[in-house]
């Protein structure tokens, strides 16, 4: 093995695809990776079938970048199969490292969604009111698809994961710092989250000074000060609280951190980080006014959780009767 | 590191936890625990029998770690601590679980569940104390200089105790003479002590002494720093009469044209003038001017004073003055304020002509007062025949203040005692308890009641000069239950006094944030430990005494003020104190500088280095609160012997199957 070069596979799960054109984004640089790599698994730009995955040996693949969050049947399979397969497994992006956009379902659950999505939502036609079925009888024979989970999860809660690299999507530098160190096998403990252990604060280059927010804005609502920290001005910015890496790209532009390089290192629960951070700074003497001033800050479990939900110390949302919902590989339940 | 090795030592303490908890079992079982090395149960962990078996296996047996379980670290975290240091261990790999407050105390009716809960607590003290770190106390150098603010009887006597051991004090006073409430008084009960007599002597002892440096008409600004250490600045301000020349021979008051009524000395019964010397001892002699009530300052004429003044001493153009202190610690002693009467409608304060506060009966009594201890109604001439001291009033009453103001009792009846030598009027005790508890109290009392003062047990529902019958014509009508007759009586007198009670000061909460001491619920400042601790204050080197910790009588207040002085003398004496090192440490190289820290710390124990872009905790003024480690969304604050580690890990070790000894959940 020692002359040839190391084998790559690259999946999406449950993800918007932003991941793999980010791999794409590294423009020529892309042209390195195919030099120092034998890709053998890319389904978004190669014809590969799942077959072709099953009939390697166990660790035959050296490394495997996976994005994407589990919330099907198909993204655990596919998750368990290329562990089984790889070397070195690396949750890529957001969504498989902290669940990001898919995994905000879990603020709901898989009974409101198919009846949204299925029955309510004013674009949706269904007057036999068909939902999916993880089996169904046609003349043909039967159809499957894949068992629609109640709870999304992040990779690592289903495989063992061996890196991660944050961001949505990875920024190219990111990118490249991660394949660098492969190639080089200069790698962190495993484990790790490739990225500083510091937050995007200490990129971003506005002025910060004592805090005191009166309130929040949005981001129409304003011109900021191009100079001032955004948080000052009472622009909602996760940066305080979310690991750097991405240059502080957000800010810069007068847009504040959304959080997708997610919680610093060592920290549990990156919603809750940010919400600390923000309370701290209230300019609110009691509890009556410190709720008005978060009142003016919309969808707060939104903004807090925006990419870190499923891996957050709560998981997602309970039953409204205060139950436990059915977290895991429960799959959906037949129509009545 | 080798591996940990830990002791677990569960006591009975007698049968407040063993009457409820199964202490055997308990020890028994945490013997399984990881890294459970040793396990006991004691009668007494905290005898000396207890201690020394702690330090015999910490040699013997090479332990690494020692857990107690046993009762509040309140009570004896130092003392196993200290039994730990003995066999050389460092004291902070020590760890208490509470199941005495925690477990048997609360669960007495369960003893299964108390017993179940206990494990839980030692299995969640044995999990966090492997993650324990050695830690070396601070220690901070001790300045001589020691600031005391507030010039009544507390702070007089604090001063005297430490400049008479030889160390330097700054004696803040905001009037223009030191003295406070008693200067104010004729006579002191229980002994009846002339008040002046014994008050002078002292406050001349604090004009002179070498050692005490008097800053009246002053207020502190600012304070900065921490025990040992501390800088205050202090405003002096202008009193327009300059002190080097002026001799208070009082040709200028004399001759001042403008007549004030004196609501501070005189309590509103008497006069001073815009230039004033408080009271005739007064500490220092001099006077000061009266700015906004100044002729000169209004309309640019008169300067009678300084016409008058044969030394040329007064300044008109003078300015307040700024002065830096830098002292090593702090006592406070700003005292109390009386309640204000007009509060309780009913009793018709400030509405009926003779009723009279307190104070103003200690002014009108007193041989230097406006009327030179006549006692005589509003009129300033009728002596009255029948006189109602009412006693409780605005104290340990609900709608007011819930607190007993400890000295009304006392003063009532010395009020009673002045009024009936003087006057030879009937008096009247309206109370509700009676409280003489100190020495020499309840004799006082006995005494009171031979010369003839009438006591009446009910609270006074009204005073009311509104006549039912023709014996009531002209007098005040003081209405009540006596509740020892079980009837409604109207009494009718020409005088009330009114026993109005100790509040905190106006400016309680304002000074108490300045120097970092809390206020309680009724508003006192705050004591570090009710009982073992009552001078110190949650703020090393900041000392409080008198009755501005709470309402007390003049030997209370003279004592407390020795004890503060103790207290300062001994860290004096010591040059350094050991300091907690449980503080917060800023990890520079992973600050972001985001500044949300910045303004969090109560204490003002963090700054924001500006070249680097970090924020930096002072070690010596944090107080290891936790607040800033909670606050930093970097998670790069950490709290010595609160660490992330050591929290996860005593969360985890609650959370065990007591029924067996697996963790319920799997650790994050
Ligand atoms: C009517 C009455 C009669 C009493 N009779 C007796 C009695 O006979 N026997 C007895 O034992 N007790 C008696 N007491 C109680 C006694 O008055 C108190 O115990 C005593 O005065 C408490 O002393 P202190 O020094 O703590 O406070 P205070 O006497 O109130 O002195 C506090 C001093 O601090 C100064 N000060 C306050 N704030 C500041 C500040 N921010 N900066 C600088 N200086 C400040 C004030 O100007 C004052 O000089 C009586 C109380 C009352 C109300
Ligand atoms: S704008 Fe955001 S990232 Fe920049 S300093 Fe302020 S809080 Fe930090
Ligand atoms: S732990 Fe508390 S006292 Fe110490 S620096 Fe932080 S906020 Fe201040
Ligand atoms: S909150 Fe944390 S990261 Fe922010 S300035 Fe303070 S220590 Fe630094």
């Amino acid at each position: 093995m020692s002359n040839q070069k190391p084998k790559l596979a690259l999946y999406w799960a449950s993800s918007c695809g932003g991941c793999e054109i980010a791999v794409l984004g590294l423009h020529e640089k892309i042209l390195n990776v195919a030099e120092a790599f034998d890709i053998v698994f890319w389904p978004c730009v190669m014809d590969f079938k799942y077959a072709d995955v099953e009939a390697m040996e166990d660790g035959e693949i050296d490394v495997c970048l996976f994005n994407g969050a589990i919330r099907n049947d198909e993204n655990a399979h596919m998750a368990h199969l290329l562990r089984q397969k790889s070397k070195v497994l690396v949750a890529f992006g957001a969504c498989s490292y902290g669940g990001s956009m898919p995994g905000l379902a879990n603020f709901a659950d898989r009974e409101a969604m198919f009846q949204w999505i299925y029955f309510d939502s004013p674009s949706t036609v269904n007057p036999d009111g068909v939902v999916p079925q993880k089996r169904s009888d046609v003349p043909e024979g039967e159809l499957r698809l894949p068992g629609f989970w109640n709870t999304v999860k992040t990779l690592a809660q289903v495989v063992p994961v061996d890196y991660f690299l944050p961001g949505c999507p990875p920024e190219a530098s990111s990118i490249e710092i991660a394949i660098n160190a492969i190639v080089s096998g200069e790698l962190p403990p495993p484990g790790s989250v490739i990225g500083p252990d510091v937050t995007v604060c200490d990129e971003c280059s506005r002025k910060k000074s004592e805090k005191k927010i009166q309130r929040f804005y949005r981001p129409q609502e304003i011109f900021p000060d191009p100079d001032i920290c955004l948080l000052e001005q009472g622009l909602f910015c996760a940066g305080i609280a979310t690991r750097s890496g991405c240059g502080a790209k957000c800010p810069s532009v007068g847009f504040g951190c959304r959080g997708c390089y997610g919680p610093n290192e060592g920290v549990l629960d990156h919603g809750a980080k940010i919400l600390t951070g923000i309370a701290s700074v209230l300019d609110a003497m009691t509890a009556e006014e410190a709720e008005a001033i978060l009142d003016t800050l919309p969808d707060p479990a939104g903004y807090l959780y925006r990419f870190h939900l499923p891996d957050s110390l709560l998981r997602r949302k309970a039953r409204g009767n205060g139950q436990r919902q059915p977290v895991g590989e429960t799959s959906q339940r037949e129509p009545a | 590191m080798s591996e940990p090795r830990v002791g677990v030592y569960v006591c009975h303490c007698g049968h407040n936890i063993a009457g409820t908890v199964d202490v055997e079992h308990v020890a028994e079982w945490a013997l399984n625990l990881p890294n459970v090395v040793v396990s006991r149960e004691n009668k007494f962990m905290c005898a000396s029998t207890g201690q020394e078996q702690v330090e015999q296996d910490i040699k013997e047996f090479d332990l690494t770690h020692v857990v107690v379980a046993s009762c509040s670290p309140h009570m004896h975290e130092k003392t196993f601590r200290n039994a730990c240091a003995r066999a050389g261990l460092n004291p902070y790999m020590f760890e208490m679980a509470n199941i005495r407050e925690h477990a048997s105390w609360v669960h007495a009716n369960d003893k299964d569940g108390a017993t179940n809960k206990a494990k839980a607590l030692v299995s969640a003290a044995v999990s966090r104390v492997i993650f324990h770190e050695p830690l070396e106390p601070m220690q901070v150098s001790i300045r001589p200089e020691t600031l005391v603010v507030g010039g009544g009887i507390a702070g007089i006597q604090a001063a005297l105790e430490i400049a008479d051991a030889g160390y330097h004090v700054y004696l803040v006073e905001r009037e223009p003479s030191i003295g406070g409430h008693m200067a104010m008084f004729d006579k002191t009960f229980p002994t009846l002590d002339c008040s002046a007599c014994i008050l002078t002597p002292k406050m001349f002892d604090v004009g002179a002494h070498p050692n005490i440096t008097l800053l009246t008409y002053s207020e502190v600004e600012r304070v900065d720093g921490y025990v040992g250490n501390f800088t205050v600045r202090v405003r002096k301000k202008a009193g327009m009469v300059d002190q080097d020349l002026c001799t208070g021979c009082g040709s200028c008051w004399e001759s001042c044209p403008i007549r004030i009524v004196d609501n501070v000395f005189e309590a509103g019964l008497g006069h001073r003038k815009a230039i004033y010397r408080p009271f005739p001892q007064a500490v220092p002699k001099y006077p000061v001017i009266d700015v906004p009530n100044c002729t000169y300052y209004k309309s640019g004429k008169c300067r009678m004073c300084e016409k008058v003044c044969p030394t040329n001493a007064i300044r008109f153009d003078m300015q307040d003055e700024v002065v830096e202190l830098e002292v090593g610690n702090i006592i406070l002693t700003t005292g109390f304020k009386l309640f204000d009467a007009r509060r309780v409608p009913n009793y018709g304060y400030g509405r009926l002509e003779n009723v009279f506060t307190s104070l103003e009966f200690e002014r009108l009594t007193n041989a230097a007062g406006p009327t030179e201890g006549k006692i005589v109604l509003r009129d300033g001439e009728t002596p009255p025949q029948s006189v109602a001291i009412i006693h409780c009033v605005g104290s340990r009453d609900r709608n007011y203040n819930t607190h007993c103001s400890a000295i009304c009792c006392m003063s009532s009846l010395k009020f009673a005692h002045l009024v009936m030598e003087k006057t030879g009027a009937q008096v009247y005790n309206f109370y509700i308890d009676m409280r003489p508890l100190h020495k020499g109290y309840e004799e006082f009392y006995h005494r009171i009641m031979d010369e003839g003062a009438q006591f009446i047990r009910g609270k006074v529902s009204e005073i009311t000069d509104a006549a039912r019958s023709p014996e009531e014509d002209g007098k005040l009508v003081v209405v009540c239950e006596d509740t020892l007759i079980g009837q409604q009586r109207r009494v009718p007198v020409d005088m009330v006094i009114l026993a109005a009670g100790l509040e905190p000061r106006a400016d309680a909460q304002a000074v108490g944030y300045m120097f970092g001491v809390g206020c309680g619920d009724t508003g006192f400042f705050t004591e570090r430990h009710p009982k073992l601790d009552p001078v110190a204050t949650v703020t090393e080197g900041v000392f409080i005494a008198g009755a501005c910790q709470g309402a007390k009588d003049i030997p209370d207040s003279v004592a407390q003020g020795a004890a503060a002085a103790a207290r300062v003398l001994g860290t004096i004496s010591k040059r350094e104190v050991a300091l907690e090192p449980i503080r917060a440490t800023i990890d520079e190289e992973r600050c972001s500088g985001c500044r949300i820290c910045n303004n969090m710390c109560p204490y003002h124990a963090i700054d924001f280095i500006e070249e680097k872009g970090v924020s930096r905790v002072n070690p010596a003024l944090c107080k290891g609160c936790g607040t800033c480690v909670a606050a930093c969304p970097s998670q790069v604050i950490t709290g010595a012997h609160f660490t992330f580690d050591q929290l996860m890990a005593e969360i985890d070790g609650i959370l065990v199957d007591v029924l067996s000894d697996q963790p319920i959940v799997e650790a994050v």
